[in-house]
């Protein structure tokens, strides 16, 4: 058996998606399978045969970054760095699926996320910024 | 610490009759693997001593939400994204959308299903009361066939259950209701996503001719298994919704629950606090 996210950071060097807790509980592995948002950390690669994975690293469109990651930057949503992938990908899921998210919308599509740097004001500010796109 | 990941075994056999035939040929060899998300995480905490698994993630025959006047059945990989898609449980099952929508956090609920949930088997996890108050039905199935068991009954002790190791977990029914339920579902816990439940309480009930009628009540975190209080639902059936009902239920489900110390929580807190839902549900009974 292997993890996904073990694969996508050390076969395929892609190691924007990162570790944090290993367990599910913290968000920082978040990848798409198939459009729909995963904990890469607790996914064997033998279940994604065949599947699309998106990264953080197909997020932005050359070098056109990603409303919600130009967000993250006026904003300042991001710290340290090791939740922002996970975040930025927990809110372009969040937009996907709800242009207009209500604050209460906004705290559940993040509540998988840990950021243990920002308090997460600055991260919510980010993520009400890129809604008004 | 986590354990040697290479070290175990995940097969991908790609349809049911050929998992089956598998668990049959070696029984206790190997066992199902689906969304992982209860699995993974032992692993990551070196608590994983079995080491062969079989994907059945990928398994369509046990997919999808079928519905007729009768019944709901879902596919034991219907995950709670899938759960709290489906308009009709909004009507129907309130109690199962609450808590899909409780459980985890979203990345959870695109992987986690509700088969695992099941066979899982934590006293703690909080699909079993909802599913126990609408009295679910599993379809168990071997190569020597298919039985539906209730599910009221399948859990028989910590984490034993009548499940053989040869067979697998492939349905979940749930009878439609025709009478106006009330629906009442509080899950207790340290924050409201990603939280392991200290106390989960499903109640469904009506009050017809001034009377409790069609009450079932269900916990979890309370005993060695989620647990349906029927003499909590004895003591309640054809009584007035008043003060007197809500002392001797309470009184009651003192006797019919079974809370321990753990990390959570204390067998204290857990008693106080299921004594306070069943009173809130009768409550909004009556209102
Ligand atoms: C961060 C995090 C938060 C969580 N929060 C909650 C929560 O709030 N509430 C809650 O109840 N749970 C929670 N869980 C636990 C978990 O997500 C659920 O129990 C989930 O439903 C398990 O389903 P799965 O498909 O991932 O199971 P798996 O991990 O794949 O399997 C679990 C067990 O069930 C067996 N199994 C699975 N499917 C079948 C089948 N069809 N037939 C026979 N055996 C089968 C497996 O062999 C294994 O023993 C959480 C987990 C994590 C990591
Ligand atoms: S590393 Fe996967 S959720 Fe924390
Ligand atoms: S910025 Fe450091 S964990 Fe969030």
């Amino acid at each position: 058996m292997a993890r996904l996210l073990d694969v996508l950071r050390e076969q395929l060097h892609l190691t924007g998606t990162k570790e944090g807790c290993g367990e599910g509980e913290c968000g920082a592995c978040s990848v798409f399978i198939n459009g729909k948002i995963v904990n890469s950390c607790l996914v064997p690669v033998a279940q994604v045969e065949g599947a699309e994975i998106k990264t953080i690293e197909g997020i932005a469109t050359g070098n056109q970054l990603h409303a919600v990651q130009q967000a993250f930057i006026e904003c300042g949503g991001a710290q340290c760095g090791i939740c922002t992938p996970g975040m930025v990908l927990a809110a372009v899921d969040l937009l996907a699926r709800n242009a207009n998210p209500t604050d209460a919308e906004i705290r559940t599509g993040l509540a998988g996320n840990l950021c243990r740097c920002t308090g997460y004001i600055k991260i919510f500010e980010s993520v009400v910024r890129a809604c008004q796109r | 610490m986590r354990s040697h990941v290479p070290s175990y075994n995940l097969e991908s056999p790609g349809n049911l009759r050929e998992v089956l035939k598998t668990i049959a040929a070696e029984p206790g060899v190997w066992r199902p693997f689906a969304g992982g998300t209860d699995l993974m995480v032992l692993l990551e905490a070196g608590k994983l001593p079995h080491k062969n698994y079989l994907n059945i993630w990928n398994l369509t025959e046990l997919r999808g939400i079928e519905v007729t006047d009768q019944h709901v059945t879902l596919g034991a990989l219907t995950t709670y994204t899938e759960v709290q898609q489906e308009k009709l449980f909004q009507i129907d099952f309130p109690m199962l959308c609450q808590a899909a929508s409780e459980t985890g956090g979203l990345a959870i609920q695109n992987r986690g299903t509700l088969g695992g949930n099941i066979v899982n088997a934590s006293p703690a996890a909080d699909s079993p009361p909802a599913l126990l108050a609408y009295d679910a039905e599993l379809e168990l199935v071997s190569l020597k066939g298919a039985r539906w068991v209730p599910y009221h009954g399948f859990h028989t002790a910590y984490k034993q259950m009548i499940i053989r190791p040869d067979e697998l977990l492939t349905r979940i029914r749930l009878p439609r209701r025709t009478e106006k339920l009330q629906h009442y579902y509080r899950k207790v816990g340290t924050r409201k996503a990603q939280a392991i439940s200290k106390v989960c309480f499903a109640g469904t009930a009506q009050v017809r001719e001034e009377k409790i009628q069609d009450v079932r009540i269900a916990l979890g975190s309370i005993a060695p298994v989620p647990l349906r209080c029927v003499q909590t639902e004895d003591a309640l059936r054809g009584s007035p919704p008043n003060q007197i009902a809500i002392d001797r239920a309470m009184s009651v489900l003192a006797n019919e629950i079974v809370p321990i110390d753990d990390i959570r929580s204390t067998s204290n807190y857990r008693h106080q606090v299921s004594l306070n839902l069943v009173a809130d549900f009768l409550q909004q009974l009556r209102a």
